[in-house]
């Protein structure tokens, strides 16, 4: 199990969420990704992604401008 | 044991999409959902743009439909691809520079793509016979069919009854006594359906999800792609479009204007590849000025930048200008006074 990082700042919805999607497909079951963005759209898409996916968002917060929002991996 | 057959479904994030989805699931297919963003999506962009949109619900309908479904959404990314969509419309545009139909053939050549690679049966839309005045017509429905190279494969629940029957038909994968037949503009159908299904809440139905249909964001389009004498575009271009206020004052350059903080801060992002203003004396917008610009036409653009500050109607304002070196120096400059901006200036 590894821990990626992705930088999805100044996208706008979807397209910080298609970069996950794309980023995951490449990630094993139990890996985590720390995904960092701008869009405020990104804290209902992301978990709403995940959801319909089965993957866990394991944490999110905010600092400043950016947004970090964490999650597993789920089996495909 | 029957193999259970496996669907996509085009989801846009509306009604009848989300209708077509259900019907199907309804019979035992397994369906998964596919949405394409092409850049010109009005879903999700602009939310984290204007005040007024943020009091708006944030989802992202694609998402949310999935998730009331209960399926998967796979969204593909056909920004690039798209281009010639926009660019090159076999069949034409439709009432301003929306290339419905070429856009249909596309998305569902696409998921037929996507059906090939995973191993799906077939693929599910929520068109309806009659529905929109250039996509959706009786004699447009096969073309879509023909053209995507889907042929027999392109399921549609909503109006399959009305429409010679399909593969997944034939091979009794669906019931098509079980599929419905509606037709025309009407939404009252749909809604029936909705009720029946048990779904409450859904987006706006029939259109308004695409920024080519829109009147003023074709003629900025169109705009852009006369002032630099092609027809292509950018993402950064397409994304500039959807905001802010657009003035044209000469032929050589035009200015976008932040109509509110949001705006501005958005603008921001773009400030190092434009030559920019901003009132350093009074509150105002953040200015980018795209095109060439000599000196009467920076004085020009300053006085409109005060114009649309807070020192409108003082007797000058200090705008700062700086270039896409990062060069900065401060203009004193009368106000542009507002009756005298022309109407044609606007996009």
């Amino acid at each position: 199990m590894s821990h990626y990082q992705l930088d999805a700042r100044n996208l706008l919805c979807p397209l910080p969420v298609i970069r996950v999607q794309d980023r995951v497909r490449d990630l094993s079951a139990g890996d985590t990704l720390e995904v960092v963005c701008t869009d405020p759209g990104a804290t209902q898409d992301i978990p709403a992604w995940c959801r319909i996916n089965g993957h866990e968002v394991l944490e999110s917060h905010s600092a400043e401008r950016d947004i970090f929002i964490t999650i597993r991996v789920a089996d495909d | 044991m029957t193999e259970q057959r496996k669907a996509v479904a085009l989801i846009s994030g509306g009604l009848d999409s989300m209708l077509a989805a259900r019907v199907v699931m309804d019979q035992g297919v397994r369906v998964e959902g596919i949405n394409f963003f092409t850049g010109f999506c009005v879903e999700g962009h602009t939310h984290a743009i204007r005040k007024k949109d943020r009091d708006r619900v944030k989802r992202n309908n694609a998402l949310w439909v999935a998730e009331q479904l209960g399926i998967k959404l796979h969204i593909v990314d056909v920004i690039e691809e798209y281009k010639d969509v926009v660019i090159n419309p076999k069949h034409g545009y439709g009432a301003h520079l929306n290339p419905c139909l070429d856009c249909k053939i596309f998305m569902v050549h696409k998921a037929l793509e996507w059906t090939q690679a995973n191993g799906f049966d077939f693929i599910v839309t929520g068109e309806v016979v009659g529905q929109r005045p250039k996509s959706q017509r009786r004699e447009t429905m096969p073309v879509v069919a023909r053209e995507s190279g889907a042929h027999d494969r392109l399921l549609r629940p909503l109006c399959a009854r009305n429409l010679p029957p399909t593969l997944p038909e034939r091979e009794g994968w669906v019931d098509r006594e079980r599929l419905h037949d509606f037709s025309g503009r009407s939404r009252k159908p749909q809604m029936a359906l909705a009720e029946q299904f048990g779904i409450k809440d859904y987006a706006q139905p029939a259109g308004g999800c695409c920024f080519l249909t829109d009147e003023q964001y074709s003629v900025k389009l169109a705009d852009l792609w006369k002032t630099r004498g092609s027809r292509r575009y950018e993402l950064d271009d397409i994304m500039l479009l959807k905001v802010g206020r657009h003035l044209r004052p000469r032929p050589h350059f035009k200015l976008i204007v932040g109509r509110e903080e949001g705006e501005n801060r958005f603008l921001e992002g773009y400030r190092r590849q434009f030559t920019h203003f901003r009132p350093i004396s009074h509150n105002g917008p953040l200015v980018l000025l795209d095109g060439e610009a000599g000196e009467d036409d920076l004085q020009l653009a300053a006085r409109l930048t005060a114009r649309y500050s807070q020192g409108r109607s003082a007797e000058s304002v200090q705008v700062e200008v700086t270039d896409r070196g990062g060069a900065s120096r401060v203009l004193d400059v009368v106000p542009y006074p507002a009756e005298s901006v022309p109407r044609e200036w606007h996009l």
